[in-house]
C-alpha cells in the first residue's frame, strides 16, 4: 500500500514537472554537429556557451539554465527531428545552435510554428533572412552573403579584374556564391559549386579555374573541406600565379592543419580573435585558460553572444517567458555586450554589423593565428531585409 | 586542350588510387567469400599511421613505408581475431561483424589521435608543381600515378606469375578444391587478408597529404570501392583496374563536363544545382547497366 502511494506521488511529480519548469529553470536546446568529421565546431560552439553561462554563474535573470545538446550528424533531416524532440518532449523556452544553413531551413519550421524563439548561431541562410523571416527567429551571426560581399568589396580595393568562384552545392554555398558576386565590380570568369560534404578532391574544379584564365579564385569551404581545398590549391601550382580570396575557409579550428598553406590568403569575417573590446579579450583570455591547447572561433563567439541575448531577454522580462511580444520586443533591442562590440537587429533579426579583413600572422608564442587588418565595411546590412514582411 | 590532358590525369590517378582500394576488396571477396565493410577502416589506419611516423621520423617516405608495413600487420591481426570466426557464415553476418570493427576503429582512432584529425605535410620537392606537356601539374599527385601503375604492374606480376598468385587465382575459382589438394588454405588467407590491408592503406596514405586524415575518412570512398568491385567483376584484379579507371574518368571529367553542357540546355541556375547531383550520380548509372548488361561484372573471376 505504502509503496503504491509512493509510486502514485511519483507519477503526480512527474505530470507536474512540465508546468513547474518554466519557473524553475530556463531550458535552452542546442542543435549543433557533434560526430563526424565536422564535430570540432559544434564542440568549440558547445565550449564557448557553456564559458559564457560560466560567466552569468549558470544563471539567467537568478533562474537557474539548463542546456540539452542535442547532435544534427550535419544531416537537414536530423536536425529537424532533433528540433521537435527538444520543442516537443524537453519543452525548451530556447533553442539555438546551428551551424548548418540547409540544418537551419529545415529546423526552422517546427520552432516558428511552436512559437519557440530559435537563435542561430551561425547558420543564415538568404531564404530566413527575406520571405521566411519570422518574430521567432534570431541571429547573432550573420546572413550568409554578407561575408562574401565584403570580401568582393575588398576585392574590388586591390583592382582585382576577374574570379572564379568555387563552393559547396549546398544553401550556404549558393548563398556566399551570389554574395560575393553581388559586389565585386569585375567579371565572374566561372563558377563551380560540388557535391557537399561528400566531396573533398578539388582537382577537377581546380583545372577549371586555371583554364578559364581568372585573374583570382575565391572559395567558400568551412570545416575540413577548407583544409583539402588549401592543400590541394597549394600543391596545384596556383598560389604564385592566381591569389585566392576566401570566406569561412580558415579559423583557428583549420589553421592546425593548413599551417603555411593559410599564409598569405586574406578571408573577410564579423568577429576576430584580437577585437579590442573588454569582453572579447575576457572571452579569449577565458577560453584558453578553461580548455587548454583551444582556440575560440567565431563559431564559439557567436554562440557565445547567442547565450547573451538570451540572458538579456530573460532578464528584462524578469523570467517571464510567456509573454512572446514582450521576449521578442526584448530581444530586438540586443541589448548586451557582443563580443564584437555591439551590434543592432535588422526587422529580420539579423545583426546591422561591421565586417574586418583577417590575416594569418605568427603569433607571440610562434604559432599560427589570425589577427584583423582592416575595417573592409561598417555597419552593413544584408541585402535580403527589404524581402522580409515584418517591418 | 591541355585542360582536357590535365582533367584526364586527374581521372587517371584518381582511378588508379580507387583500384588500390578495390584491389584489396575484390582479392578478400573473391577468394575468401568475405563482406569486409572494414577495408575503409584499414584505409583510415594506413593514413593515420603515415602522419604519426612521418612527424616522428620526420621522412616522408620512410613514414609512408612503416606506416605500409603497420597497416600490413594490423590487417594480419585483425583476419587472425576477428576475420576467421566469420568464415563459412552468412554474409550478412560478415556484414555485421565488420560493421562493428568499423565502429571499433573509428572509436579507437578516436581515443589515440583525438577527434580533430591530422595533418601530412609534403616534403618540398614533392609540393613543387612540375610541367609536363607544357602545362604545369601537382609533383605529387603525378607521383601518385607513378606509384600506383608500380604497383598495379607487382600485384600482375604477384598475382600471374608467381606461385602465391597462382594460389590466390584458383582459390577464387575454387576454395574446395586448393584445400582439398593440401594447401595451407589458413595461412593463404591471412596473406590475402594483409596484402589487401596493405593496399588500402597505401591508398589512404596516398591520399592522406591531398585531404585531411580525419575518423570515417574511409567509409565514402569505401562505397566507391564497391561500385568498382561489382562492376569490375567480383575476385578479378584485372576487372578491378579497368572499373577503376572508368569510374576515375567517368566521376573527374562529368564533374568538368556536365555542367558547361547542361548549361547549353538549362537556365544558368538550375544547371548548377543540377549539375553536382547528376554527376555524383554517373557511376551508379554506370553500375546499373553493367549489372543489366552483364550481371556477374567486367571479368568475372570464373571466366577470368
Amino acid at each position: 500500500m505504502r509503496n503504491a502511494l509512493l509510486a502514485a506521488t511519483a507519477v503526480a511529480l512527474l505530470a507536474a514537472q512540465p508546468a513547474l519548469a518554466q519557473q524553475k529553470s530556463i531550458k535552452i536546446g542546442f542543435v549543433s554537429t557533434f560526430s563526424g568529421p565536422t564535430a570540432v565546431i559544434g564542440n568549440d560552439m558547445r565550449n564557448s556557451f557553456e564559458l559564457a553561462l560560466d560567466h552569468m554563474g549558470r544563471k539567467m535573470g537568478g533562474i537557474p539554465v539548463e542546456v540539452i545538446y542535442e547532435d544534427d550528424a550535419q544531416k537537414p533531416d536530423v536536425g529537424k527531428q532533433k528540433t521537435e524532440k527538444l520543442i516537443e518532449s524537453d519543452k525548451v523556452d530556447f533553442i539555438t545552435g546551428y551551424i548548418w544553413s540547409n540544418v537551419m531551413l529545415a529546423a526552422l519550421k517546427p520552432a516558428v510554428d511552436s512559437k519557440t524563439f530559435i537563435i542561430s548561431a551561425n547558420a543564415g541562410p538568404s531564404q530566413i533572412a527575406g520571405e521566411l523571416c519570422s518574430p521567432y527567429f534570431f541571429s547573432t551571426s550573420w546572413q550568409n552573403d554578407q561575408t562574401p560581399q565584403a570580401m568582393g568589396l575588398y576585392m574590388n580595393q586591390k583592382n582585382v579584374k576577374s574570379v572564379f568562384l568555387i563552393g559547396p552545392n549546398y544553401a550556404a554555398g549558393k548563398d556566399m556564391l551570389a554574395g560575393v558576386a553581388s559586389t565585386f565590380k569585375g567579371k565572374v570568369v566561372g563558377q563551380e559549386l560540388t557535391t557537399w560534404p561528400s566531396q573533398l578532391d578539388f582537382s577537377a574544379e581546380l583545372a577549371k579555374a586555371k583554364a578559364s584564365g581568372a585573374e583570382s579564385i575565391f572559395v567558400f569551404y568551412p570545416g575540413a573541406a577548407g583544409v583539402q581545398f588549401l592543400n590541394q590549391y597549394a600543391a596545384s601550382g596556383l598560389k604564385g600565379s592566381v591569389p585566392l580570396y576566401t570566406a569561412f575557409t580558415i579559423d583557428e579550428l583549420s589553421l592546425p592543419l593548413q599551417k603555411d598553406n593559410a599564409i598569405g590568403v586574406p578571408g573577410a569575417q564579423e568577429w576576430v580573435n584580437d577585437l579590442p573590446n573588454e569582453q572579447n579579450k575576457k572571452f579569449v583570455a577565458d577560453y584558453r585558460k578553461k580548455y587548454t591547447g583551444l582556440r575560440p572561433t567565431y563559431y564559439g563567439a557567436q554562440a557565445y553572444d547567442a547565450a547573451q541575448l538570451i540572458n538579456s531577454a530573460v532578464v528584462a522580462t524578469k523570467g517571464n517567458l510567456s509573454d512572446k511580444a514582450a521576449v521578442q520586443k526584448a530581444m530586438e533591442k540586443a541589448d548586451f555586450k557582443s563580443l564584437r562590440g555591439g551590434f543592432k537587429f535588422g526587422n529580420n533579426h539579423f545583426p546591422i554589423q561591421n565586417f574586418y579583413l583577417q590575416d594569418v600572422v605568427k603569433d607571440a608564442d610562434g604559432q599560427l593565428s589570425l589577427k584583423t587588418v582592416a575595417t573592409i565595411v561598417k555597419d552593413d546590412q544584408d541585402r535580403f531585409h527589404d524581402k522580409c514582411p515584418m517591418k | 586542350m591541355t585542360l582536357f590532358i590535365e582533367q584526364c590525369l586527374n581521372g587517371l590517378q584518381f582511378g588508379l588510387l580507387l583500384f588500390m582500394l578495390a584491389a584489396g576488396l575484390t582479392l578478400v571477396f573473391g577468394i575468401m567469400d568475405l563482406v569486409n565493410l572494414a577495408h575503409g577502416s584499414l584505409y583510415m589506419v594506413g593514413a593515420y599511421f603515415a602522419a604519426t611516423f612521418t612527424a616522428f621520423t620526420g621522412s616522408f617516405v620512410l613514414g609512408a613505408v612503416l606506416a605500409l608495413l603497420a597497416t600490413l600487420l594490423v590487417g594480419m591481426v585483425v583476419e587472425v581475431v576477428a576475420m576467421r570466426r566469420l568464415y563459412g557464415r552468412d554474409h550478412l553476418d560478415h556484414v555485421l561483424g565488420t560493421f562493428g570493427l568499423i565502429l571499433f576503429f573509428n572509436e579507437s582512432v578516436r581515443l589515440i589521435w583525438g577527434p580533430a584529425g591530422l595533418a601530412l605535410p609534403l616534403p618540398a620537392w614533392l609540393q613543387q608543381p612540375i610541367s609536363i606537356l607544357g602545362f604545369q601539374y601537382s609533383a605529387y599527385k603525378f607521383s601518385i600515378i607513378v606509384v600506383s601503375l608500380i604497383v598495379a604492374g607487382g600485384l600482375y606480376a604477384l598475382v600471374m606469375r608467381t606461385r602465391i598468385g597462382m594460389l590466390i587465382r584458383a582459390g577464387a575459382s575454387n576454395r574446395e578444391m586448393v584445400g582439398a589438394l593440401g594447401v595451407n588454405i589458413k595461412l593463404l588467407y591471412t596473406l590475402v587478408f594483409g596484402l589487401g590491408a596493405a593496399l588500402a592503406g597505401l591508398a589512404g596514405l596516398m591520399q592522406a597529404p591531398i585531404l585531411t586524415v580525419q575518423i570515417g575518412m574511409g567509409e565514402n570512398i569505401l562505397i566507391l570501392a564497391f561500385v568498382i568491385t561489382v562492376i569490375g567483376g567480383i575476385g578479378s584484379i584485372r576487372g578491378a583496374l579497368v572499373a577503376a579507371l572508368l569510374v576515375g574518368f567517368i566521376d573527374t571529367l562529368g564533374r568538368s563536363y556536365l555542367p558547361d553542357m547542361l548549361r547549353e540546355v538549362l537556365s544558368p541556375a538550375a544547371a548548377s544545382t543540377l549539375a553536382p547531383a547528376l554527376s555524383s550520380m554517373l557511376i551508379y548509372l554506370l553500375m546499373a547497366i553493367v549489372l543489366i548488361v552483364k550481371p556477374e561484372g567486367l571479368f568475372s573471376a570464373g571466366q577470368r
